[in-house]
């Protein structure tokens, strides 16, 4: 046996956690060819570098398959339900910001608060004889943080990409995504209401609860934690 | 937990039996329902309540979270005649935020549908499910959204107002956030404020994307300009609200606080004269109404479609268990779900498994 530790396998978000982990002394490492899916971990004992999908990582370390890893608070909140009691945050990592929010057209100038939504809401589905469509792919972070601000009278459109296209298309009127700079909302002719976000999100290291370590485990992990200051 | 199917089958029978005792009729409907009524009555929110499947020629469609609805729409295809109905089986609730509680168990309900005497037909429901619980030492509780909904009624205030705070009845935060604002108890935010100040709100509105219309923007900020010109909602309005909302007591003291009330708010008399013929009903069939508890908002939260006489019996000993039995009156489900016929109804569930969890405890 050994630890397991999940990284996101591409990207931005990959090669942030390798620096990260780097400049606390552990050498995380692709190995094989580019294509291959496959790490190394140096510097410490006992760890196996295991690389996936940034978005199955919450799945994996809620079934404790992985000891530990790498995501977004975004997309641990809205996979897991109650969350807290199957991993525990460990360290911000300090990148991979983003706020979860909630865009309407910017020329919807009488709409800026929850509120507005809400009353736009009802005079739209008496106007057109169905809810209005909010697309976002945090169906139940958006629902939560809606029924939390008495918004009814609105649907949920599932839009797994290019969301911020969706109003525009006529397939949504209004959008709940993750923002770091705005550009792209902008870009489309969309406002963030005026509210806290629904969600501040980065980049987390995370434990999971759920598996029973051994000795030889539980010393790795020890070791492994003492050297990230975790 | 540890009740098995079987014996909270068993139970459900005994108890339906109890019903079918009554004078109801044995009615059954189908597992899986369309997703789309129960969307359209209960918004987006029901996702998190209840499990959506999808079928290739049917489209999305639900396992019944309740029978009510779909007992509803068989009464109102039937012809809609004064009946009895029961009926016991699974319904299926998504349990995310506790996933310690069964999402899966029994209901065994009793409807009544009758045009004739509502404070007859709620006593009636009510204290047949207060005698076939009686020997499970529950507390029972009742409230009347009916009362706070003719109470809005009464206020002066505008019909946008009056349709906006009737829209969140259901929605107790939400509720209280409107009268805030109209009794200007909460500032105007300010954007708002920057809005209707603006000589022209579209001036810097960028490119119009998407369905909803300038137009429709324009009647909604035309519509906000007529609010502020309204003023504030005076506070002894919202005092009277206030004072509702909180009554609390048995059903005789109750009486006499909500006929206070009604002194100050003479539009919301009729439904207090209700509840009076409901208390003499209820004591015509044996209940102790001196000692039965009132709560003025009770079943605001979870029962959205009942609008008028609501009682629920819970586990006293076990705070932490859902209600055991939970009904009420639910006029305007039937007017919405009959396209314009209504038919009164009143009726209520009991969920054998609890009452079994209780028993094996004691």
């Amino acid at each position: 046996m050994s630890i397991k530790l999940g990284v996101p396998s591409k990207g931005r978000l990959m090669e942030k956690t390798f620096d990260w982990f780097g400049a606390r002394g552990v050498r995380l490492t692709r190995t094989g060819s580019e294509r291959e899916y496959s790490g190394a971990v140096d510097g410490v004992e006992g760890v196996d570098l295991v690389l996936l999908s940034a978005g199955e990582i919450p799945r994996e370390l809620a079934a404790g398959r992985i000891h530990l890893g790498v995501t977004g608070t975004d997309l641990i909140r809205e996979k897991l339900v109650q969350w807290d009691q199957k991993v525990e945050p460990l360290a911000e990592l300090g990148f991979g910001q983003a706020d979860l929010i909630v865009a309407v057209p910017a020329c919807w100038t009488d709409v800026n608060t929850l509120d507005d939504l809400d009353a736009a809401a009802a005079a739209f589905r008496e106007r057109h004889g169905f809810r209005m469509r909010i697309a976002t792919k945090y169906h139940r972070l958006i629902r939560e943080y809606l029924r939390r601000g008495g918004v009814a009278d609105y649907q949920l459109v599932d839009s797994q990409g290019a969301t911020e296209g969706t109003v525009k298309n006529l397939t949504a009127e209004a959008v709940a995504d993750i923002t770091s700079t705005g550009e792209t909302l902008r870009a489309n002719h969309l406002k963030v209401l005026e509210e806290e976000p629904v969600l501040r999100s980065q980049a987390t290291l995370f434990r999971s609860r759920a598996p029973r370590l051994n000795e030889a485990d539980r010393l790795a992990l020890r070791t492994l934690s003492a050297k990230l200051h975790v | 937990m540890g009740v098995t199917i079987a014996e909270q089958r068993a139970e459900a029978v005994r108890l339906r039996a109890r019903f079918l005792e009554a004078g109801a009729q044995n009615v059954d409907c189908a597992i899986l329902q369309p997703a789309e009524t129960l969307l359209d009555l209960y918004g987006e929110d029901i996702r998190a309540r209840a499990y959506v499947t999808h079928d290739p020629s049917r489209g999305e469609v639900m396992l019944r979270p309740d029978f009510t609805i779909p007992v509803v729409q068989m009464h109102m295809e039937s012809g809609a005649a004064p009946s009895r109905y029961t009926y016991c089986g699974e319904v299926f609730r998504r349990q995310e935020e506790h996933p310690e509680r069964a999402s899966e168990y029994f209901q065994v309900g009793y409807e009544l549908f009758a045009d004739d005497d509502p404070a007859r037909a709620d006593a009636e429901v009510f204290a047949l499910f207060a005698e076939t619980l009686a020997p499970h030492g529950l507390r029972a509780v009742t409230g009347d959204i009916g009362i706070l909904a003719s109470a809005v009624q009464a206020l002066q205030i505008s019909e946008r107002r009056r349709a906006a705070l009737m829209r969140h009845i259901w929605r107790p935060r939400r509720f209280r956030a409107l009268l805030d604002r109209y009794s200007g108890r909460s500032p105007v935010p300010p954007s708002r404020k920057a809005l209707l100040e603006a000589a022209d709100p579209m001036a810097s509105a960028g490119p119009m994307i998407g369905l909803r219309s300038e137009e429709e923007i324009a009647a909604r900020i035309a519509a906000l300009r007529e609010d502020a010109a309204e003023g504030p909602l005076c506070r002894s309005q919202v005092q009277l609200i206030d004072s509702l909302l909180a009554v609390r007591e048995t059903c005789s003291f109750a009486l006499e606080q909500l006929h206070d009330i009604a002194v100050d708010l003479p539009g919301m008399l009729p439904a207090v004269e209700l509840f009076e013929r409901r208390c003499e009903a209820l004591a015509a069939r044996g209940v102790d109404v001196a000692a039965l508890e009132f709560e003025a908002s009770y079943g605001r939260t979870s029962m959205e479609y009942y609008d008028g006489f609501v009682f629920g019996f819970l586990p006293a000993q076990r705070p932490d268990l859902p209600p055991v039995a939970t009904g009420g009156r639910y006029d305007a489900l039937t007017a919405r779900l009959g396209q314009g016929r209504a038919a009164p109804a009143v009726g209520g569930v009991i969920r054998p498994g609890l009452l079994l969890q209780l028993g094996s405890r004691a």
